[in-house]
């Protein structure tokens, strides 16, 4: 594509720093390590992978609520890195926005929603009362709510309206990225339907570009466009969609789909065994990561760390690609 | 006879604005060995329905049924002293949120002794042993080891495998299990379902699974029981609903799914289920079915074939229907 990537990271990375006691050494984690992706307007990317892959730590990079350790972010062609100063990363941080996994929990209370809605505007810009309560109107009509719910409480909604209102919520200040972190995985599959739909349409409406975190692949299957699968903080496997799921490469990406269950009664179907859980980050196995858990794995898998590597549309970090 | 026999069972909870039916004349029959599954939306009464079972629900519940019987004994009239020999021992139960469901002050040896202490006497200690074996029985690894692990120090699958462990302590015949592997990772739930199943048809126990996700269903159940608002809409084999759902909700449930959408906008049912003061006249799904007429706006429907719809979709030619479904 010729226009600009909106996001653009190359090798980013994020320890923690562990503090194991008074005498001890400080010990580091690494939540992410050499996530490298380009995202374009009106593009979806589905980051997958199980809880404590790291998905949620590159979330928390992307919308700059924490600075990477290591490795370069450009949002919107402006450096993160060099956008300490506070006037730039204020603008900057107008044009990502996040909604959160759990509806119940990411709204405020004790706030009406007209007060949810509102506060983005009265922080970032100075609109007045009138054309912030218009503004909050006809956003809440976009997604789907009545004129009347802007005096109600949150818990007055339903799981599905609440999502509604994070999504307002993280639209109101017209940002070109959005983060989705598991936005549907609360919700049931009826309610879920809805939602995604109107992700979708306010995505072809206002070219948004979506990061989009979820375990579930068959909705990851449905509205992604790239697909990038983690393992304890490593990329493992990456590209278009299609070609993600149609012939995955990475024995951990085949471990995945085939754990998914289908709405489908024909029981045949061969499964992958994935034994065991996923180890801990402070104290990673050698070699690739994914060995202990890997039904493929040889002796040369434990000693050397396999590096991602190009084949046709996806990449991989597997030594027995070939 | 059947091992649990439950018909019309109906559960209203006194609230300030009246009475609630959140369970509505429901009933379920199952034989040893069976795995029934109950789907629906939240708000729907799955979990109420098996709470009036295990005698769970607070004392604003008013449970009424035409026969509730386990086992050939009356859950009906019996009194809460010979209903907590049975609770936890030949019926027992799963919830959804392993990590809330454990007490976190205990360790895991003393909480899956307890359970055996109770129902066979003698003292916790002597249990050891068997504490050893069920933990190794589901799955867990190096077993000696996690005997003092309290429950903050346990991943979700591992918590939820401890909780199946004190479950299956007594080797029940019916066994609950509550939306078990909502909470988990897509790996983590191919193994527990995987090990519900294993324990299933080891013990022969009947296996009841409450839960949204039809691809679970699809599975792991031989038959499914479809709910809405309180109601039984459905209830056939697995095969038969996925093949040929004869109910519009059924319907929906299934083209709801991403997997089975054919483009981008996916088949959403419109509107949510009806609320205590929002219950529509005649048929509870009419308002959100689209296939709706004038006669199921004003009167309830009654149940034929298994369906509690006045026009149920047409059956399908049993030879070309396995076709269309297996996309």
């Amino acid at each position: 594509m010729s226009t600009q990537a909106l996001i653009e990271a190359r090798g980013l990375h994020k320890y923690y720093t562990i503090k194991t006691g008074m005498f001890e050494p400080n010990q580091s984690l690494q939540a992410l390590s050499g996530a490298s992706f380009d995202l374009h307007a009106g593009q979806t990317l589905a980051v997958v992978g199980e809880s404590g892959c790291g998905k949620s730590t590159l979330a928390r990079l992307l919308t700059m609520i924490e600075q990477p350790t290591a490795g370069q972010l450009t949002l919107d062609g402006i450096d993160v890195g060099i956008a300490n100063q506070k006037e730039v990363a204020k603008k900057l941080r107008q044009t990502i926005q996040m909604v959160f996994q759990d509806p119940f929990g990411s709204l405020n209370p004790r706030q009406k929603v007209g007060d949810i809605l509102q506060e983005p505007l009265i922080i970032n810009t100075d609109l007045n009362a009138n054309q912030r309560r218009d503004r909050v109107l006809e956003l809440m009509r976009r997604v789907g709510l009545l004129d009347e719910h802007i005096h109600r409480y949150p818990h007055m909604f339903s799981g599905g309206q609440r999502q509604r209102i994070a999504i307002a919520r993280a639209l109101i200040l017209k940002p070109k990225i959005v983060v989705l972190d598991e936005p549907v995985s609360a919700l049931d599959v009826s309610i879920q339907a809805q939602v995604l739909n109107l992700l979708i349409e306010l995505q072809q409406e206002l070219g948004l570009a979506y990061v989009f975190i979820s375990h579930d692949l068959s909705v990851v299957r449905h509205i992604a466009d790239q697909v990038l699968v983690m393992y304890l903080g490593k990329p493992v496997e990456q590209g278009i969609s299609e070609a993600v799921f149609n012939n995955p490469q990475h024995p951990y990406t085949q471990a995945l789909l085939s754990a998914t269950p289908q709405a489908n009664t024909d029981r045949k179907r061969k499964r992958i065994r994935l034994t065991g859980e996923l180890p801990s980050p402070l104290s990673p196995p050698t070699g690739c990561s994914f060995h202990p858990r890997c039904q493929n794995a040889v002796a040369q898998c434990k000693t050397t760390a396999p590096v991602m590597a190009q084949y046709g549309d996806v990449s991989v970090a597997c030594l027995l690609v070939k | 006879m059947a091992l649990l026999e439950i018909t019309n069972l109906t559960v209203e909870f006194a609230t300030a604005h009246g009475s609630l039916r959140a369970v509505d004349q429901v009933s379920l029959s199952l034989d040893a060995g069976d795995i029934v599954a109950i789907v629906g939306e939240s708000g729907s009464g799955k979990s109420v329905a098996m709470l009036a079972l295990m005698g769970l629900l607070p004392w604003t519940a008013t449970i009424t049924a035409d026969r509730m019987s386990f086992d050939g004994k009356d859950l009906l009239t019996m009194n809460p002293k010979q209903r907590r020999a049975i609770i936890g021992k030949d019926i027992s139960m799963i919830f959804q949120e392993p990590m809330t469901s454990l007490n976190p002050c205990f360790n895991v040896e003393y909480q899956i002794s307890e359970v055996l202490a109770q129902h066979f006497g003698g003292k916790r200690r002597s249990y050891k042993p068997r504490v050893i074996e069920l933990l190794k029985k589901v799955g867990i690894p190096a077993p000696e080891t996690r005997l003092k692990a309290y429950p903050h120090q346990l991943s979700g699958g591992m918590s939820q495998r401890v909780m199946i462990a004190m479950m299956i302590a007594c080797e029940p015949k019916l066994l609950i299990a509550d939306e078990p592997t909502t909470a988990l990772d897509v790996t983590i739930q191919a193994q527990i379902l995987e090990l519900l199943v294993e324990l299933q048809k080891a013990n022969g126990m009947a296996l009841v699974l409450i839960t949204h996700d039809m691809a679970v269903v699809a599975e792991t159940a031989d038959r499914v029981v479809v709910q809405y608002a309180g109601q039984q809409v459905e209830q056939r084999s697995v095969i038969e609903l996925f093949n040929n759902p004869r109910h519009p909700y059924t319907e929906a449930l299934l083209s709801a799914l991403p997997e089975y959408a054919k483009e981008k906008t996916l088949n959403a049912i419109p509107g949510v289920v009806p609320g205590q003061l929002d219950r529509p006249v005649g048929c509870l799904f009419n308002p959100r079915c689209e296939y709706a007429q004038d006669l199921c706006r004003q009167q309830p429907p009654q149940k034929s074939e298994g369906v509690l719809c006045h026009y149920p979709l047409p059956l399908k030619v049993a030879s070309n229907s396995h076709s269309e479904v297996t996309l």
